[in-house]
């Protein structure tokens, strides 16, 4: 049984289909990557899957249950977290209560102040955050607030991690360390579905890969199935 | 060892302040009005009721940044419990009642428009301080047959105990709130409502709730004060200065302190009464003068101003104190 799947996903916004139809499975400990050009509806699935959206029909499921119609808050306390394509940290305040505010709400279990100050200085030194924990989070470069926002969706003790573009804009170095830090992230047992555009980054350590053009879900597969894809290039390069 | 004694110390000291507290709490209610005159004790149980207004409008407006201009309407709904029910039953009760029907049209009113952002709850809460007005206004003249109501009248010590009673209850709410994980909360909705949800924070419950609990002192508090104007009609209980004031106050005493609205509210209530009284031609514009200052060069009001020189001061090793 597939840890998250989606049956018949489906949103308009006005008349247009963003996401029209789509199925999809994501099995337990896995890393599945999502691409396709801009537009295509990857963000709005991701906002379908965490209920940011409603559907317009089909259904989601996690560990089997049907999670469609819950609140945003309560996908989360399941254990489905999603970080955000455009950087949502909370910029005024300190990079350590960005973290402990995803201990404290995200799970249903109770913790003192002192138990998440020090669960999320764990997770910041895990993403490689300790020396910043007490500054203004609107401090720090984009690269280090996605990481906060990693760190954040972390500390809600996630058995499923929705990465929306935590690569883009963010150089090679920057981008390597990502990557590291993604596959540490699924040593740890955490189920990654991740959407990104940096294609060397998606192919060297996606599971297997979706393909989203127009909202329609053309293609999936192991990344090199889907590198020599013919559609897929079609799609990305024109016919 | 080391850590043991530091925190018994630290037990120590917080006890002390306690008791320092009570004893200030204590003798402000039952010694005080020995001594003080009836004009004084009027103005601090109108100062103690600027300073809840102030405070329980911070309490949930500062953190998540939605401006609530309904601190009239939940006022006034305490003022029309004490009203109406003033007769019928003992003062505590019927303060509490006030309470708990403001509380609750802020539930029912929260739960309805707490998903409208920016100004447009701003404009709503406006509103809703004019509808309950007329709708009164409607009510009171077709039904009841008048336009006003008589008050019962409560000796001015008392008033003044209970006022302070709820001063102390509000600012106790208002520090457990900031203190608390609904307080960091709260500022996560004001900074980021939608990371906030993903996140885990039910912030439909979480807003409501703090609306209602705010809600509850204003109410209170407009229960306790109708009892000193001995007839009030929907104009004088739902006037809309009651809903700009907490938030001009909270301005002028700046919002990144706790204590901060507390010594806006008072000085500002106190400044009002002083111009009324010395300068009745002029007051208000001096006011209009003195508020345009503190926004022009007060960002962070009166609590900003303080931090500021305290840093100095301290050549900024006290910053964060």
């Amino acid at each position: 049984m597939p840890i998250l799947e989606g049956v018949g996903v489906t949103k308009y916004f006005g008349g247009l289909a963003a996401v029209s139809n789509v199925d999809f499975q994501v099995d337990q400990g896995e890393i599945v990557g999502l691409i396709g050009p801009n537009g295509a509806g990857k963000t709005t699935l991701f906002g379908l899957i965490s209920s940011a959206h409603v559907l317009k029909s089909g259904a989601i499921k996690f560990k089997g249950e049907n999670i469609t119609g819950l609140k945003p808050h309560q996908i989360c306390r399941k254990g489905l977290v999603r970080t955000f394509q455009s950087v949502k940290v909370f910029p005024n305040m300190s990079v350590i209560n960005n973290v402990e505010l995803g201990v404290h709400f995200g799970t249903s279990e109770r913790v003192t102040q002192a138990q998440a100050a020090e669960e999320a200085a764990k997770l910041l030194e895990f993403v490689g955050l300790s020396e910043m924990a007490l500054l203004p989070t609107r401090d720090l470069t984009l690269a280090n607030q996605k990481l906060i926002e990693v760190a954040r969706a972390l500390a809600t003790k996630p058995e499923v991690l929705l990465l929306d573009e935590i690569m883009a804009g963010l150089n090679s170095t920057e981008t390597a360390q990502t990557m590291e830090l993604v596959t540490k992230i699924r040593a740890q047992g955490i189920t990654i579905f991740m959407i990104e555009h940096v294609m060397k980054a998606i192919m060297s350590i996606c599971d297997r890969i979706m393909v989203l053009h127009h909202g329609e879900k053309i293609a999936e597969g192991t990344p090199k199935e889907i590198a020599n894809s013919k559609t897929v290039i079609e799609v990305y390069l024109g016919e | 060892m080391n850590k043991l004694t530091l925190k018994s110390k630290n037990f120590l000291e917080l006890l002390l302040r306690v008791i320092v507290l009570l004893v200030v709490i204590i003798g402000m209610a039952y010694v005080l009005p020995n001594y003080a005159s009836v004009y004084e004790l009027l103005l601090l149980s109108a100062i103690f009721m600027y300073i809840v207004l102030t405070s329980s409008w911070v309490m949930f407006s500062g953190p998540t940044g939605y401006i609530s201009l309904a601190p009239a309407a939940f006022f006034g709904v305490g003022i029309y419990v004490a009203a109406s029910q003033g007769m019928n039953m003992p003062l505590l009760v019927v303060v509490l009642v006030g309470g708990l029907a403001s509380a609750g049209l802020a539930l029912l009113v929260g739960a309805l428009t707490l998903r409208l952002k920016g100004i447009y709850f701003a404009i709503f809460t406006f509103g809703l301080v004019e509808m309950i007005k007329h709708l009164l206004l409607w009510y009171e003249i077709k039904f009841t047959g008048t336009r006003g109501r008589f008050v019962v009248l409560v000796d001015h010590t008392t008033v003044y105990q209970i006022m302070l009673a709820i001063l102390v209850l509000t600012l106790l709410t208002a520090y457990l709130i900031r203190r608390s994980r609904f307080g960091m909360a709260l500022q996560s909705i004001g900074e980021q409502e939608e990371a906030a949800q993903h996140i885990g924070i039910n912030v439909t419950l979480l807003k409501v709730s703090v609306f209602a609990i705010s809600a509850f002192f204003m109410g209170a508090a407009g229960t306790i004060m109708a009892t000193r104007w001995t007839y009030v009609d929907p104009y004088i209980a739902f006037d809309l200065n009651r809903s700009f004031t907490p938030v001009l106050m909270a301005i002028f005493g700046g919002m990144g302190q706790p204590w901060g609205p507390v010594l806006g509210a008072a000085i500002f209530a106190y400044l009002e009464e002083l111009f009324i009284t010395e300068f009745p031609y002029y007051y208000m514009l001096i006011f209009g003068i003195i508020l345009t200052i503190s926004v022009l060069y007060l960002p962070n009001g009166l609590a900003g101003l303080i931090q500021k020189w305290r840093t100095r001061a301290t050549g900024g090793k006290d910053a964060h104190s």
